[in-house]
């Protein structure tokens, strides 16, 4: 294999060859092979690795099992449209209304943390170490469980929807602070002073200049977030939901558990891809053209 | 602003004071930066402010837009004590203007939209009359034709005559420029150092920190010069810089006009532009 590979480069195989006589000289080598060449034989070694165990995996899987327990294509079929209208629908949503609270709770704590007001920090500080260290499940139960009982008698608006955002916009506030903070602190400091000496107030040139250049700055990890948190609305699960609320994630396992049959799984696991592949994309594209712009 | 162009640039404007620094001093922590400065600039008169690296001269100019809070002493612009605790130093800061080096041009807007936007925000103008004065200052400056352009297309010497323009479009009484062509290629200096004249010609109250000497040998009504964050002389440009009192004025303007004697940190740009 590494005969081959160096044989196909042609015009540098043989500048090499000038170079590794010129070396072999100063160096005696051992089987005469040139540091490019053990390197390419390495890289074989590696393909070979790799396609074996490919292979073994291909071979050892029960493929027939496999087929039956996850891709039955009628009862794939029997899950569209209502995994797209109500499962995929819900999920976006979800997911739509824990970001827009986490970004406004985010910007909120992001400047707090920023503020001259110590308690303001200290609090901000406090928030944003809790909530990035607790895992999302957790603070997930705790809207369910405990929101209820530190306000007796009240609903969060919005019934399931409203937990969710809740939860969901609890744990990315925390990571979106921090990115905010982040995106602030990377706007060069003369254009705070700009913006004073021409008259704008603090705040005003706050959410006038300064916000809308670190919106910029903070749109790929920002869209990283929104791609988390897609995934993290699975959790809605453990809120006990109606049929009509079920998201991916409980819409797949509950049929899943009817039919005895993991294709449901499968399915579900593919619409997620659909949506956060191509925002994946998306956030590659944005960091490649903020890269460029700061050159 | 239509003060007549006879009356600007002669020793003899009497204009009411516009600007009035009383015992100022500024510390940062331990470092006493300004110790003690008294200056008063009349109305329609140019100040250039010029003196060694480090001696407070940028300090001195933010302090008169409370950019920096004064440690100690009083300033007073038009009349109003900007330095008394009551006073809504927003609503002064729109009478001030201020030029930086870096121009600071807020990068995501274009070239118009840099000069409504503080009209818009700040003096509440409408639209249409925002976009008439901003048109008005761009073409004084001579960069109409860059209306819809972004600022990083520009050159420097463009940039720095937006910022002119869009602090000239809040209307102000006094200017304060901060070293406005240091950032900028050689040959960019005479489109910037011209808007400035013009200016200057037009009777605008302006305190020019700089190191062109040209510039303030023929523009300037009064030199300062600054060290050791005290003022040492001031005067008519033809004496603190054509036959200093002092010996540290003297001093410095000598490194600056020689490179062979300059001290390493005096930038070799800084002497071209002085001795053009
Ligand atoms: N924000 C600040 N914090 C601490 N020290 C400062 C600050 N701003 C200025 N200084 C110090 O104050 C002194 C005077 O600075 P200033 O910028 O006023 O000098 P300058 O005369 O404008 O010099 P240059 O010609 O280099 O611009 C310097 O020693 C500087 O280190
Ligand atoms: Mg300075």
């Amino acid at each position: 294999m590494s005969e081959t590979k160096t044989g196909k480069k042609g015009k540098t195989g043989e500048t090499e060859t000038t170079e590794a006589t010129a070396g072999a000289q100063l160096q005696p080598r051992r089987r005469g092979l040139t540091r490019r060449q053990k390197r390419a034989a390495s890289r074989g070694l590696q393909y070979v690795v790799f396609v074996a165990a490919v292979a073994a995996l291909a071979v050892t899987a029960d493929w027939g099992g496999l087929r039956n327990q996850f891709a039955q294509s009628d009862l794939a079929g029997q899950m569209f449209p209502d995994i797209i209208t109500l499962a995929l629908k819900n999920t976006v949503l979800y997911t739509v209304s824990g970001f827009v609270f986490g970004l406004v709770l985010g910007m909120v704590v992001a400047l707090m943390r920023l503020s001259s007001v110590g308690p303001y920090r200290w609090a901000a500080g406090i928030y944003i170490e809790v909530f990035r260290g607790l895992p999302a499940l957790l603070i997930f139960i705790f809207v369910a469980v405990a929101v209820p009982l530190a306000f007796p008698g009240t609903e969060i608006p919005g019934g399931t929807y409203g937990k969710v955002a809740l939860g969901l916009g609890l744990v990315s506030a925390a990571y979106m602070a921090e990115t905010i903070r982040a995106g602030i602190q990377a706007v060069p400091k003369g254009q705070m002073e700009a913006a004073r000496s021409l008259g704008f107030s603090h705040a005003r040139a706050m959410v006038s200049i300064i916000m809308p250049q670190a919106f910029r700055i903070v749109i790929p990890p920002m869209t990283n977030q929104l791609v988390l948190l897609f995934k993290d609305s699975s959790l809605v699960l453990f809120l006990g939901v109606t049929l009509e609320e079920r998201e991916l994630a409980k819409f797949g396992r509950d049929l899943a558990s009817q039919t005895a049959n993991s294709t449901p799984i499968l399915v579900a696991g593919l619409c997620y891809l659909l949506v956060t592949v191509p925002l994946g994309f998306v956030v590659r594209r944005l960091e490649a053209k903020a890269g460029e712009a700061t050159r | 602003m239509t003060t007549n162009t006879e009356t600007a640039n002669t020793e003899t404007t009497a204009g009411a004071p516009e600007i009035r620094v009383r015992d100022l001093h500024k510390s940062f922590g331990d470092n006493e930066v300004l110790r003690g400065i008294d200056l008063e600039i009349r109305q329609g008169e140019v100040v250039c402010v010029i003196g060694p690296s480090g001696s407070g001269k940028s300090t001195l100019l933010r302090c008169v837009n409370l950019l920096e809070e004064p440690t100690q002493g009083q300033v007073f612009v038009g009349g109003t004590e900007i330095t008394d605790p009551d006073v809504d130093i927003d609503a002064v800061r729109r009478r001030i203007g201020m030029v930086f080096q870096q121009f600071n041009l807020f990068p995501h807007l274009t070239v118009t939209e840099n000069l409504t936007l503080p009209q818009r925000r700040v003096l509440k103008r409408d639209k249409a009359e925002a976009a008439r004065v901003a048109a008005e200052n761009l073409q004084r400056v001579g960069l109409a034709e860059k209306a819809t352009a972004y600022p990083s297309s520009l050159s420097g010497g463009q940039q720095q005559r937006v910022a002119i323009a869009r602090a000239l479009a809040m209307g102000p009484e006094v200017m304060l420029f901060d070293e406005p062509t240091s950032a900028l290629d050689p040959e960019l200096v005479g489109d910037v150092l011209a808007v400035m004249r013009m200016l200057a010609n037009d009777g605008m109250t302006m305190m020019v920190v700089t190191h062109e000497m040209t510039f303030a040998r023929e523009v300037a009504d009064r030199v300062v010069f600054m060290d050791g964050g005290v003022i040492v002389e001031e005067g008519a440009p033809a004496q603190v810089i054509g036959a200093p009192r002092h010996e540290r004025t003297r001093h410095f303007l000598s490194r600056l006009l020689d490179p062979a004697t300059a001290e390493v940190g005096e930038t070799p740009e800084r002497m071209d532009k002085a001795g053009r």
